[in-house]
């Protein structure tokens, strides 16, 4: 098994995902398939290819500074379930 | 706090002043409606494209060049992954192993030493959004106008040894900043703030102690006390035999209290990877001599310009240059009355309490510099005297009025005339008999009360030094 039951743990509290016992047995075994299968990259000889930060071959994508008309709000929070004084409303965040 | 040193490292958010926001077209500008600079890029709408706003990468390098950073020929953005609704995407773009800007310094006098703060590096990133706590349904709003606006975080090496040097080291960045005009600065609008890691050790120690993370201070004093308070609970609980946790804090300036924050146990577990939507930053040294070209005079620059070109002491120069704006209203004010230590003496004395009193910058009171140098040319050439100027400088601050009206409206035009000086010493003299004796007697004193009365008579208007000069001869028949 190349993935723990405590790391889907630690991942699963990362994510805020609540699992079961019987969810984590099982996410356990899928994310070490995926894992496995995703080793076998390992297989390729890289030695003479560079490491990269991006896949595609382009850098200094930049935007001018200038001003575009931002989004409505009604229409940017139509898929908001809860709205407030112009403002999206979510459940008291304790600090 | 005798046995032991502070260690004290800072993490400053500084936004920076592009119109636009980091990855969108959206206003980055302070203080809207809430949620009306917002688009599906800032919201973190599935299926966006990002494009990274060039200003804000030479932004940040002029701030690297101004604090003497290597600059990055290669860099890349990360994300930072973690769940809070102030940030929709759930990620902060940030930038991880690849900073813009590293391994820099700066400068600056801590009493009568030079003091050098190391700056691990300088990095750009996105803000988040803002919470509000709506008082009436216990719910928090969001509102995210502030989100994706761009900000550089100034790391600085664990260098300073006291709440003192922090704060120095605090100023000196502001000011930086401000002269590069790449921020306003403004803590009061979070648009600077920073975080405080503190830990001690007994002197003599080589090892750090366990630091603490005091986050989100935006204001001197916060800072100041948010310290304070820091090392002497940090030593509270050495003293008692009591472990210091590795822990995030926040400071609350009304109580005047620091408390640790919860939820800590996944804190620094940001699962950081390179950001796929947007492209690695390549910087050619063109691009980099181009930005070197365009630095203003920076501040430690201007000040030994002030001493040796307007013949300022050192502390005079230190406090005009430390702020870009006072720096140029007291340049326009000089090239008008050519009095610079009279321009200083004004800028750091009445001028700078009344602005601290009423909460506002020089370049946003009623007193335009040309007006300040008329004021200063009167009492030059002794149309008025200081005491008058005082009187006309109030009025010049609550008004605008300019100096030479003021004078002219209210009649207080000094007398210089000996003359009618002469009649009013002589009067004073007869009605004070007793002092008179008093100074014959030797008490000098009573020469400050004839004086005071012949001004008061005068309602301030004799020239002091003929004033001065007549009592003495009447004094002495
Ligand atoms: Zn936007």
């Amino acid at each position: 098994m190349s993935v723990s039951k405590e790391q889907v743990k630690h991942i699963a509290n990362l994510a805020r995902l609540k699992l079961s016992d019987e969810e984590l047995e099982k996410y356990t075994n899928s994310l070490s398939d995926i894992v496995d299968f995703a080793e076998s990259l390992n297989e390729v000889d890289v030695s003479n290819v560079e490491p990269t930060a991006h896949i595609l071959k382009i850098q200094n994508v930049f935007r001018k500074d200038e001003l575009k008309e931002s989004f409505d709000r009604e229409e940017l929070f139509k898929n908001a379930p809860t709205k407030e004084s112009g403002c999206i409303s979510v459940p008291k965040v304790v600090e | 706090m005798k046995n032991y040193e502070v260690v004290i490292g800072l993490e400053v958010h500084a936004e920076l002043s592009t119109k636009t926001k980091m990855y969108c077209g959206c206003s980055a500008a302070f203080g809207s409606d809430p949620n009306t600079h917002c688009c599906p890029i800032c919201t973190g709408m599935p299926g966006v494209l990002p494009v990274l706003n060039g200003k804000a990468v030479e932004y940040a390098v002029k701030a690297g060049l101004a604090t003497n950073c290597e600059i990055a020929r290669f860099s890349k953005q990360d994300r930072k992954n973690y769940f809070y609704p102030d940030l929709p995407k759930a990620y902060q773009t940030s930038q991880y192993d690849l900073p813009l800007c590293k391994n820099g310094y700066i400068e600056f006098k801590v009493g009568d030493t030079q003091k050098r703060v190391g700056i691990t590096r300088i990095h750009i990133e996105e803000d988040a959004g803002k919470l509000i706590h709506d008082a009436y349904t216990g719910d928090t709003l969001v509102d995210m106008n502030r989100c994706a606006v761009p900000l550089i975080e100034i790391v600085s090496e664990p260098d300073m040894r006291s709440a003192e040097e922090a704060i120095n080291y605090m100023q000196t960045l502001k000011s930086i900043l401000e002269y590069l005009e790449i921020s306003d600065c403004k803590m009061q609008e979070g648009s600077l703030r920073c975080d405080v890691n503190l830990s001690i050790r007994p002197i003599g120690q080589k090892e750090f102690g366990t630091r603490t993370e005091t986050k989100n201070l935006n204001s001197f004093k916060s800072i100041q006390r948010a310290i304070e308070f820091e090392i002497q609970r940090q030593i509270d609980e050495i003293e008692a035999g009591r472990q210091i946790f590795q822990e995030t804090r926040r400071w609350d300036d009304d109580k005047g209290y620091g408390y640790a924050m919860r939820s800590k146990e996944d804190a620094h577990d940001y699962r950081y990877f390179p950001e796929p939507d947007l492209a690695p930053i390549v910087l050619s040294d063109e691009y980099i001599n181009e930005i070197k070209k365009e630095l203003p005079e920076m501040p430690h620059i201007k000040k030994q310009r002030y001493m040796s070109e307007f013949n300022l002491p050192e502390y005079d120069s230190e406090q005009i240059t430390s702020s870009k704006e006072v720096a140029g209203y007291f340049e326009k004010a000089v090239s008008i009355c050519n009095n610079p230590k009279a321009v200083a003496n004004w800028i750091m004395g009445d001028f700078a309490k009344m602005l601290n009193e009423s909460d506002i910058t020089v370049n946003e009171s009623k007193i335009l510099p040309e007006n300040l140098a008329k004021l200063i040319m009167l009492t030059d050439n002794q149309t008025i005297s200081s005491a008058i100027a005082k009187k006309v400088f109030i009025d010049m601050f609550e008004t605008g009025k300019n100096a030479q009206d003021i004078v002219n409206e209210k009649g207080l035009v000094q007398i210089t005339d000996e003359g009618a000086i002469k009649q009013i010493v002589e009067r004073i003299v007869s009605e004070n008999a007793q002092s008179v004796a008093d100074y014959k007697a030797g008490k000098d004193k009573a020469i400050g009360f004839l004086v005071g009365q012949i001004m008061k008579e005068s309602k301030g208007k004799a020239n002091p030094q003929v004033v001065n000069k007549l009592l003495l001869e009447v004094l002495n028949k």
